[in-house]
C-alpha cells in the first residue's frame, strides 16, 4: 500500500512555466459523464493512458542574427532533433557562436506520442478528481487519454457517438443509440437534433435528440485533455500564437 | 499414509465422499449454471466485434457491459464456487475425516449465487463499480465476501481435525487459497469502493487485486488440485513434495508483485517492481514442469483418452504457457509491443478457461460421481467436453494472441486484427458446447439425485407400518 502513501497526497500542481494550476476541476456535465463511461464499460475498449519511452532534445533556430547565411550553411550540417541534452547544448553553441539565438525544446518520444495520442507521457495528476479513475488495459479503440485535444468538437462526439460510422468509416465502435432519443420534428426542429448524413439520418419528419447521459459523455470526452507540461513529465509546448 | 491409517480410525472413503454431498451439490449446480451463462455472453461480446451493430440497441447488452459480465460470470460464477467445492472434498479426503458442518457451505453457496445473480444483473443494468474483476457493486461483493468465509471456515476446520497429520502439498496450496481471497478481495474493496483512494492510487489498487485473483489466487488452486489430482490419477507419487513446496514459496513470493505494466502512469518504482517479480515467475514456473515432467513418467495407468487426467494436464499445460505470456508481458521490449492489445486478453482467459476451468471439469468429473453414489447420466459426453474445451480454448486463445501481435505491429489498428477475431469467436463456440455438456451432465445428475430423494421419501411414507407399531 506504500503506493497509496506517496500517490495519496498527491494535489493539484502547477503548470511549468506558468501560473496556471493542473488538472482542473472537471465540469458538472463531465463529471457526471464520467459515470455514463463507467457505465457502459467505455473502459473495455480504450485506455486512457499514453506512454513514453524518453525523451529527446531538439535545438530550435528563433532568430537568424546578424549573418544568416553563416547560420543557414551552419543548420544544414548539424542534427537538430532526436539529441540528449549534452548533445543539445553543444549543438546550441555552436549555432550561438555563429550568431544565431536558438532554444532547446524537451521532446517526449514515444510510440503512443507517434500516434498523436498525446503530447507527454500521462502521470498521476491528469486522474486526480477521477473516481473511478478508467485506465483501460485493452486498446480495441484509440486511446482517448487527449481525446478533448483531438477532436474538440461537441457535435462530432455526439454523431461519433450515435453513429460511429458516420464520422469514421471503417469503426468496429458499437452505436450508443440509446443515449439518443429519436423523436417527431415538432413546430420548431429542435436545435439540440443531430445534423447526420442522409445514410444515417432518422426517418423523414423524425429527428435525433441526445438524451442528458449523451451530453454529459461528451463533456467528460471534452475534458480529457492532458497536454500541459508538469513537473513529472516536462515538455516545450508550441509557442502560443 | 497407510502407516498412519492403520494408528488412526479414519473414516472411509465413501463415507468421507458422502459428507461432502449436499455443499458440492449446491456449489456446482449453481456454478455450471453460470459457466454456461458466462460463455453465452463472452459469445454475444465476441459476435459485436464482426458485426457492431449486432444487439447495440439495447443498453443492457452493449459491448463494455457483456464482457464485463461474461469475466464475471466466469471468474465469480463458475471458477470460484466450483474452486470451493473442489476444496472442499480435497480437504476432506486429505483429512481422512467427514466433513464438518455441511450445512454451512450450502447456505454460503446459495448466499454467494444469489450475490453472483446481483453482480451480474448490476453490471448489466449499468452499476458496475467501474474496475476490472471488481465490477460488483456493494450488494453482490458483500454477499460473496460472506459466502466465502462461511465455506472457508468449516473447510479449515475439517483440515483442523484432521486424522492425517502429516501435510501434502495440496494443502499448503489450498490453505492459502482460502485465505488469500478473502484478504485481496476485502483489501481491494474497502480500498476502491468503500474508502476509495485517491487519483491513480485505484489503478494502482485495482491491478493489484486482479493480479492476486487472476494470477496468484487461480494458480494456488489450480497447482494445489492439479498436484492432488496428477498421483491420484496416474497412480504414481508426485515428484517431489519438496519441488511442490518450492513451486509454493515462490509462488506467493514473487506472484504478489506482479501485474503493473511498464507504461502505466505510476511511479516508476512500482512498475519496476512488477516487472522484475514477474520475470521471477520464471522460478516457480521451472518449478512446476520439473513437478509435473517427472510426475508423468515412470510406470502407472494413464486412464482413458478424454478422461479426468486429460483434462487435468490441459490444464497444468496452459498453466505452464500461461505464466510465459504473464512474464513476456512485463519485459519490456515485448510489453512495448503487445501491452493493451489482445495479448493480455489471449493470457487471461487461458489462465481462465485453459488453466483453472480445465482442472476443476476434471477434478469434478472425479470427485461426483463418487460423491453421489452414481455414475454421469451421460459419460460419453466428459469425452466430448474433453474434446470440444481443448479444441476451443486453442482456438479461442492462439487467435487472440495473434490478433494481439497483429494490433501491436500495426499501430493498434483494429482492422489488422480482424480475421484472427473472427477465428476466436469459432473457439468459443466449441467452448459454449463443451459447457453445455458439461452442465447438462450436471445438472442430470442433480435431478436424478432429487428424484431418488422423493422416491426415497415416498417409500418411506406408503411403506406398510410394522406389525410392532399397529399392536400399540
Amino acid at each position: 500500500m506504500a503506493a497509496s502513501i506517496q500517490l495519496g497526497s498527491v494535489t493539484q500542481t502547477t503548470v511549468l512555466n506558468s501560473s496556471d494550476v493542473y488538472p482542473p476541476q472537471r465540469t458538472g456535465d463531465a463529471t457526471l459523464g464520467l459515470q455514463v463511461y463507467r457505465a457502459n464499460g467505455c473502459a473495455a475498449c480504450h485506455t486512457e493512458q499514453v506512454r513514453q519511452e524518453g525523451v529527446t532534445c531538439a535545438v530550435v533556430l528563433t532568430g537568424a542574427g546578424k549573418n544568416p547565411q553563416a547560420v543557414t550553411n551552419l543548420l544544414a550540417t548539424l542534427t537538430l532533433t532526436g539529441l540528449t541534452k549534452e548533445a543539445a547544448d553543444a549543438v546550441a553553441d555552436q549555432i550561438t557562436a555563429a550568431g544565431g539565438k536558438v532554444e532547446i525544446h524537451i521532446v517526449p518520444v514515444g510510440t503512443d506520442i507517434d500516434h498523436g495520442w498525446g503530447v507527454r507521457r500521462s502521470v498521476a495528476e491528469d486522474y486526480l478528481h477521477d473516481y473511478p479513475v478508467q485506465l483501460g488495459s485493452l486498446r480495441a479503440g484509440p486511446d482517448l487519454a487527449n481525446i478533448g485535444v483531438r477532436a474538440p468538437d461537441a457535435n462530432w462526439q455526439l454523431l461519433h457517438l450515435y453513429a460511429p460510422q458516420s464520422v469514421t468509416g471503417t469503426s468496429r465502435m458499437p452505436s450508443f443509440k440509446y443515449l439518443f432519443t429519436v423523436q417527431k420534428v415538432g413546430a420548431t426542429p429542435s436545435p439540440d437534433a443531430l445534423n447526420l448524413p442522409a445514410a444515417f439520418a432518422a426517418p423523414a419528419g423524425f429527428e435525433v435528440v441526445p438524451k442528458p447521459e449523451a451530453r454529459q459523455l461528451a463533456a467528460y470526452l471534452l475534458s480529457l485533455r492532458a497536454n500541459v507540461p508538469v513537473y513529472d513529465a516536462p515538455f516545450t509546448p508550441p509557442a502560443q500564437p | 499414509m497407510t502407516a498412519n491409517e492403520t494408528i488412526h480410525p479414519t473414516a472411509p472413503a465413501p463415507e468421507i465422499d458422502a459428507s461432502c454431498r449436499l455443499p458440492l451439490l449446491a456449489l456446482l449446480v449453481g456454478a455450471s449454471v453460470w459457466l454456461v451463462v458466462g460463455t453465452v455472453l463472452a459469445l454475444i461480446a465476441s459476435i459485436k466485434f464482426h458485426a457492431p451493430e449486432f444487439l447495440a440497441a439495447c443498453p443492457l447488452l452493449t459491448y463494455g457491459r457483456v464482457v464485463a459480465a461474461a469475466n464475471d460470470a466466469l471468474v465469480y460464477g463458475f471458477c470460484l464456487p466450483a474452486s470451493l467445492a473442489v476444496i472442499i472434498w480435497v480437504f476432506a479426503r486429505l483429512s481422512q475425516t467427514v466433513y464438518t458442518l455441511p450445512l454451512v457451505p450450502v447456505v454460503a453457496a446459495h448466499i454467494w449465487h444469489l450475490g453472483v445473480f446481483i453482480g451480474l444483473l448490476s453490471i448489466l443494468l449499468g452499476h458496475s463499480t467501474g474496475f476490472t474483476w471488481l465490477e460488483f457493486p456493494r450488494g453482490g461483493s458483500i454477499l460473496l465476501f460472506v459466502a466465502f468465509v462461511l465455506i472457508a471456515i468449516p473447510t479449515a476446520a475439517s483440515f483442523g481435525f484432521r486424522l492425517e497429520k502429516d501435510l501434502y502439498p495440496s494443502h499448503w496450496f489450498l490453505l492459502a487459497a482460502l485465505l488469500w481471497f478473502p484478504w485481496s478481495y476485502a483489501s481491494a474493496n474497502i480500498f476502491l469502493v468503500a474508502m476509495p483512494v485517491r487519483g491513480v492510487a485505484q489503478g494502482v489498487v485495482n491491478l493489484w487485486f486482479a493480479n492476486n485473483l487472476l494470477y496468484v489466487w487461480f494458480s494456488l488452486v489450480g497447482l494445489g488440485i492439479g498436484f492432488y489430482f496428477l498421483p491420484k490419477l496416474t497412480g504414481r507419487p508426485l515428484q517431489t513434495y519438496y519441488y511442490a513446496l518450492y513451486v509454493f514459496w515462490t509462488l506467493a513470493l514473487f506472484g504478489t508483485w506482479c501485474g503493473l505494466p511498464q507504461g502505466s502512469p505510476f511511479p516508476a518504482w512500482i512498475t519496476t517492481l512488477s516487472s522484475v517479480a514477474a520475470v521471477l515467475l520464471i522460478v516457480p514456473l521451472i518449478g512446476v514442469t520439473v513437478v509435473f515432467g517427472r510426475s508423468l513418467g515412470g510406470p502407472g495407468s494413464d486412464g482413458p483418452m478424454g478422461g479426468p487426467l486429460s483434462f487435468v494436464k490441459f490444464g497444468l499445460v496452459s498453466f505452464l504457457l500461461s505464466t510465459l505470456m504473464y512474464i513476456a508481458l512485463a519485459c519490456p521490449q515485448i510489453s512495448r509491443l503487445l501491452e493493451f492489445t489482445w495479448f493480455g486478453v489471449a493470457q487471461s482467459q487461458l489462465q481462465i478457461l485453459g488453466f483453472l476451468a480445465m482442472v476443476l471439469f476434471g477434478a469434478i468429473y472425479y470427485i461426483l460421481p463418487r460423491a453421489l453414489g452414481f455414475d454421469f447420466i451421460a459419460p460419453q459426453f466428459i469425452r466430448a467436453h474433453c474434446f470440444l474445451a481443448g479444441l476451443g480454448v486453442v482456438f479461442w486463445v492462439a487467435p487472440l494472441a495473434l490478433a494481439g501481435y497483429a494490433q501491436g505491429a500495426n499501430a493498434y489498428s483494429l482492422d489488422a486484427s480482424l480475421n484472427w477475431l473472427r477465428i476466436s469467436t469459432l473457439g468459443l463456440g466449441f467452448i459454449l458446447l463443451g459447457n453445455l455438456l458439461f452442465a447438462l451432465n450436471i445438472l442430470a445428475m442433480f435431478l436424478t439425485w432429487k428424484l431418488n430423494l422423493v422416491k426415497t421419501l415416498f417409500a418411506a411414507i406408503t411403506a406398510p407400518l410394522k406389525v410392532s407399531e399397529v399392536k400399540s
